[in-house]
């Protein structure tokens, strides 16, 4: 298959911030509990058109951030998490699309969470952050938009846990989605997916360093705690295998044996497998928060929009989107038959739904790579929707 | 404009405006496309094979991938005002399951599909020994996806069976991208069908459930 070169990159981007809701406003949570000002960290990328209408908004999976695209400087060497999808002639095109891409409630990348500074002690959150779902984290991107002058968006766009957010986005706020796109995602956790979260969260807890969520370091401290790094790079290494393939791992790592010829006999890293998973964990720590990780994880298990026949009706009816549901077939996190479950219900509903399956090996992070025929589908959903809503030519 | 094959053009005539569609094996969408824009109907596609299924996104047409049987089950009885299987009845492994399946889905079933009792197709089994590989299946018989020749006659015995009503054959008196072969007079009548099924390359039935 040939792969047209995607164009441009959208450039040096610049962070952005801004302090929503207020004590007088606070953000109600589904927990019952209020935060009173909630900082959100966003980037955008292209422009917003003069009728307001071309805004897509991307919602990142567990462990993203705002960066979708592009580079934070001239040195910078990696660009945005999603950059091969985001730009100039890309499936997000710049050129037709305002894109708009937030941290989560509750990461730890600029947007509130545990480990931000809780107003009312002047300490940092920890444990004593309020519990949030995925219809928290929607609700802080919907205030985000509304701050952004925006009263109705194109798309609402996620892989993974985006694409709960997306669903979600449907769901609460049906008059402001004419198209959502939910990419190897589902409507609702196994068992076996709560499993994987629950022993990621254990082995985070079972840190020494962990200290009850209390282990961080406050500017100014002489001493400097330790923090549970070696409890969340576990925590990344099992999850990370489940976001690969077994053929996809294999392929790529096989037996091969790290810098030896020879088996140890012995418990030092022998096979290159394991030295990836170790780097795979410990770059992880570096850039990601303990607590978050907690947090975040325990909302994926609460996501359960369509408990039962009577709420799937309550919910779905006036929904006004229409939607693209996307899976990889080498994907055992979420697997195919994980976003069949959900166009199942969504065609009960009698709702706009496409559903197209892809072949990659990539597995569950087949969403993030270059894929031609992912992209292709992905983009001319867009543009039909850009095209319907603006009366855009392409 | 869309430019539909004859036998699209007859089915799309048949459909009243504002009705609600399920099109099995709908290729690249255009059908359905016509469907959604010239009668405002609403509906989806069910395609198995990758390119179609992105042509439909292009068009702007809802497809789900995958085969027929999921692409049934999906759905709750009664859903549609008609259940589409144009030009795909040959292709399908189990069709009497895929018939009853869309009459359970669909108020109405319409099939069109090709008609090996055609005297072409008679004429060239009887001349040369051979499978024919012409026409509007020019594929040879040990890799042709057309694993389900039937004449009208024989589909006609189905629906019997089934107990599906015919509620309109129209024997066509072109096929494939042929642009506008005319409807033969259709009719009930049996000497008719006899006719039909020497004469039709092509034919479209109306299907009811008794």
């Amino acid at each position: 298959m040939t792969h047209e070169p995607l164009t441009a990159s959208v450039g040096i981007v610049t962070p952005q911030h801004v302090r929503l809701f207020g004590a007088s406003t606070p953000l109600q949570l589904d927990g019952g509990t209020l935060l009173h000002s909630v900082d959100v960290s966003y980037e955008t990328y292209g422009t917003l058109n003069q009728e307001r209408s071309n805004a897509v908004l991307i919602c990142h999976a567990l462990s993203g951030n705002a960066h979708a695209a592009g580079y934070h400087s001239k040195d910078d060497k990696r660009p945005g998490w999603w950059d091969h999808y985001i730009g100039p002639g890309k499936p997000f095109d710049t050129n037709r699309y305002f894109v708009i891409a937030s941290n989560n409630l509750g990461g730890c990348d600029g947007t509130t969470g545990p480990s931000s500074i809780d107003p009312a002690t002047g300490m940092p959150y920890g444990l004593n952050f309020p519990m949030i779902t995925i219809g928290d984290i929607v609700r802080v991107q919907h205030a985000l938009v509304r701050q952004l002058g925006i009263e109705r968006l194109m798309a609402v766009v996620g892989g993974s846990m985006g694409g709960m957010q997306a669903l979600q986005w449907a769901l609460d706020y049906p008059h402001m989605v004419p198209a959502s796109v939910i990419i190897a995602a589902a409507p609702r956790l196994t068992a076996q997916n709560i499993a994987f979260n629950a022993v990621a969260r254990q082995a985070i807890m079972a840190d020494p360093h962990f200290n009850g969520g209390d282990y961080y370091t406050l500017p100014g401290d002489p001493t400097t705690k330790a923090r549970p790094e070696s409890g969340l790079a576990l925590a990344r290494m099992m999850a990370h295998i489940t976001y690969l393939s077994e053929q996809g791992l294999h392929e790529r790592f096989g037996r091969r044996l790290q810098d030896r010829d020879a088996l140890s006999y012995g418990f030092e890293t022998d096979f290159a497998v394991e030295s990836y998973l170790s780097y795979q964990g410990s770059s992880f720590v570096k850039r990601f928060d303990a607590n978050s990780y907690l947090y975040i994880t325990k909302a994926m298990d609460y996501f359960d929009p369509f408990p039962d026949a009577e709420t799937t009706v309550q919910r779905l009816t006036g929904v006004e989107s229409h939607f693209l549901v996307m899976s990889f077939d080498t994907d055992w996190r979420f697997d195919t038959s994980r976003s069949k479950e959900l166009v199942r219900i969504l065609h009960r509903s009698l709702k706009d739904c496409t559903f197209q399956e892809f072949s990659s090996p990539a597995g569950h992070d087949a969403f993030l790579l270059p894929h031609p025929s992912y992209e292709k589908s992905l983009g001319s959903f867009l543009l039909r929707t850009w095209q319907s809503i603006t009366g855009g030519q392409a | 404009m869309i430019s539909l094959r004859v036998d699209q053009s007859i089915i799309a005539s048949l459909i009243e405006p504002g009705s609600r569609v399920l099109d099995l094996g709908c290729g690249d969408g255009l059908l359905m496309q016509h469907l959604i824009h010239q009668k405002q109907c609403k509906g989806i596609g069910v395609e198995i094979s990758p390119e179609g299924v992105q042509s439909c996104i292009a068009h702007g047409v809802p497809v789900y991938q995958g085969d027929m049987d999921q692409g049934l089950s999906d759905h709750f009885d009664a859903t549609f005002d008609y259940v589409l299987l144009s030009h795909t009845l040959q292709a399908i492994h189990r069709p009497a399951f895929v018939l009853e399946e869309m009459l359970r889905v669909g108020r109405r079933g319409i099939v069109s599909f090709p008609n090996f009792g055609h005297w072409r197709f008679r004429w060239q089994l009887l001349i040369s020994g051979r499978v024919p590989q012409r026409g509007v299946l020019p594929y040879m018989w040990y890799d042709t996806p057309n694993i389900r020749m039937c004449t009208l006659l024989d589909f006609r015995d189905l629906c019997h069976e089934l107990d599906i009503r015919i509620v309109q054959q129209i024997p066509l008196a072109a096929s494939g991208d042929v642009k506008g072969g005319l409807p033969l007079r259709a009719s009930n009548v049996p000497w008719m069908q006899f006719m039909a099924n020497w004469l039709s390359p092509m034919a479209v039935f109306l299907l009811e459930k008794e």
